[in-house]
């Protein structure tokens, strides 16, 4: 109208929730904040008790490889050496080893029960693969240890006869046995159903109007699911994977009782002697003395630690191949 | 069956004025058609989806190079229909037919036919637009070769001569590197329907292709459709009569009554919109009801 109006400050826009919405929006406020919680206190915990420990060994507690400790009669410590250097590269290596085994693997099962399965079987299957991620880890470890690992050794002498020159597959000296290889097998079977889980729901959202696009331009099966559906998902898989790396590296049963623990940093995957974070925490805490214990937990904060910059740069990979797909 | 020129010469002395102006709107052929085969007929062609039975026993021929609409209510089988004939109706599960269709002369049914082929000469263009995300404006166009594994000698070539044929290419040819969901929803549907293209089909089923366009968009489609019918035989669903009239050489009613749908009529598009035989055709595109 006139062009003197003034422009209006815009309104402060606000509404009273009823009370029963507040009950219900304190409720589920605790729900959600309650694990953040309970994951901090924790970590103030693990760095409370281990503090002594680190302050004491500096750096040194993640590059050295030594963990020992003397003690005088009155338990008194009288020297201490303590370094995670060689159960970090084993906690890598064992994962590595689970989420380049188990990745594929799930993606094509996912592929088939979204793709290939009749229903009766894709129900079958699902209902499987789902117990198989509740089936308790000491079972897979003495599985492994009893069934799995001679036919590994024996997939491991193949790998090394033919891929030896590879410095990854070197073996010296000649010992195959409870290497991170085989830890890494069990554990790939361990995080299979939820990397398959992951991968299934993010296929099965694949747009269905652009794979009948797919089809009605003389698509096979497998050039749809190449064209449309692996676009798609690829940041879900990504995301699915990490997360199994997240539980490969935090396993600690099953590796316990298939993995050679040695003080030594190896990077021979084939090679019995490997090492892992949660497997020497549990090797060690049952005779540790007062002080071995505030070293544990200080080891359990570096693995927590890792275990939060894994999943953290999940989360950038994810986000940064989220995008193209879609 | 579809009528003989002499029989519409014969009618076309009685038609009512009202609706002679839009029967008229598409042009009578000039030249002759260039598209390949003897076209595509269905013979007895019924369909059910679980044991709902949707589609009763449709007899219909689609000579080579006619643009056939399928015109009827919602829920009369029409989009079912033109998915039996490039058997897309069996990816839905429970999803049953009988009958035969005939893509030269030869039942695309039959055992051992590679149904990755019959799609290839049959192609479709959907409803919504639907372009692959993850790929640019040229890799759609292209896609279906690479789906299918065929080889082309010159790419770009066939890339340029299918948007000019979809009548895009003014609009891409600069940038033909972005992506397939920068472009609005009337290039986006001339794009799927570049792609359809690129595979040279015989036949294009269009199911309503202009349903969710603006009318610009629409016009654009339907000029493509127009040029396009020069080297193909088009069946097209709309709900659109004007746009079945103005793109049409043929028209078939089809309408169920509660049961399975069912082709009431097919005759020339001029004689369905001037002179229905049926009294339920007549009330239809009359817009008495539907």
């Amino acid at each position: 109208m006139s062009d003197t109006a003034l422009i209006p400050q815009p309104r402060e826009i606000s509404t009273e929730p009823r009370r029963s919405d507040k009950v219900f929006r304190g409720v589920v406020t605790s729900g959600g904040l309650s694990s953040l919680v309970v994951l901090g206190l924790i970590a103030l915990f693990l760095a409370y008790r281990g503090f002594e420990v680190l302050r004491e060994e500096g750096l040194g507690f993640i590059t050295n490889a030594d963990w020992s400790i003397t003690l005088d009669e009155s338990a008194n410590v009288v020297e201490s050496n303590f370094g995670l250097s060689a159960m970090l590269v084993g906690t890598i290596l064992c994962s590595i080893v689970a989420v380049v085994i188990a990745v594929p693997i799930s993606v094509f099962s996912a592929l088939y029960l979204n793709f290939y399965a009749p229903a009766w079987l894709k129900r079958i299957l699902v209902a499987v693969i789902d117990m198989m991620a509740a089936f308790p880890s000491i079972l897979f470890g003495i599985w492994g240890f009893l069934v799995l690992m001679p036919s590994v050794e024996y997939w491991a002498k193949l790998i090394n006869k033919y891929l030896g020159w590879i410095p990854l597959f070197e073996v010296e000296p000649y010992f195959f046995t409870r290497s991170p290889f085989v830890a890494g097998v069990v554990l790939a079977i361990m995080i299979i159903p939820i990397i398959t889980s992951v991968s299934r729901e993010i296929f099965a959202q694949a747009p269905l109007d652009r794979i009948q696009a797919a089809f009605a331009l003389g698509a096979t099966r497998w050039a749809m699911i190449k064209a449309v559906v692996i676009p798609h998902g690829r940041s879900g898989v990504v995301g699915g994977a990490m997360l199994g790396l997240g539980r490969a590296m935090g396993e600690t049963v099953a590796v316990y009782t298939v993995l050679n623990i040695v003080f030594q940093i190896n990077w021979h995957v084939l090679l019995g002697a490997g090492g892992n974070v949660a497997s020497l925490i549990i090797l060690k805490f049952g005779e540790a003395s007062e002080y071995e214990i505030k070293a544990l937990m200080a080891a359990g904060l570096v693995l927590f630690l890792l275990t939060l910059i894994v999943n953290a740069i999940a989360n950038v990979i994810v986000k940064s191949t989220g995008k193209s797909g879609r | 069956m579809i009528q003989t020129p002499e029989s519409e010469k014969a009618m076309s002395s009685t038609q009512p004025s009202s609706l002679a102006s839009v029967a008229n709107a598409r042009q009578e052929r000039t030249h002759a058609s260039t598209a390949t085969g003897t076209g595509l007929e269905a013979r007895g062609v019924h369909a059910w989806f679980g044991k709902n039975y949707v589609l009763k026993d449709i007899n219909l021929e689609f000579a080579a190079g006619s643009v056939t609409a399928l015109i009827g209510p919602s829920g009369c089988g029409k989009s079912t229909f033109i998915r039996t004939m490039n058997r897309m109706h069996e990816f839905i599960p429970g999803a049953a037919m009988a009958g035969q269709v005939l893509l030269d002369g030869k039942d695309v049914y039959a055992p051992g036919v590679d149904v990755t082929k019959i799609r290839l000469q049959i192609g479709m263009v959907f409803q919504k637009p639907n372009p692959f995300p993850s790929m640019t404006i040229g890799e759609n166009v292209l896609s279906g070769l690479k789906l299918a594994q065929i080889k082309v000698e010159n790419k770009d070539e066939l890339l340029e001569s299918c948007l000019v044929r979809a009548g895009l290419w003014n609009e891409v040819k600069d940038r033909l590197d972005a992506h397939g969901g920068s472009l609005s929803g009337g290039q986006q549907q001339r794009l799927c329907i570049a792609r359809a293209l690129a595979v040279s089909p015989q036949v294009l089923l269009m199911d309503e292709p202009c349903s969710a366009l603006d009318p610009g968009s629409t016009l654009r489609i339907e000029e493509t459709i127009r040029e396009l019918s020069d080297s193909m035989t088009i069946i097209i669903v709309t709900h659109n009569m004007q746009q079945a009239a103005r793109v049409s050489d043929y028209t078939a009613f089809f309408l169920s009554d509660g049961g399975p749908g069912e082709m009431i009529e097919v005759s020339r598009t001029s004689e369905i919109f001037s002179q229905p035989k049926d009294q339920r055709t007549e009330n239809y595109v009359t817009g008495r009801f539907g």
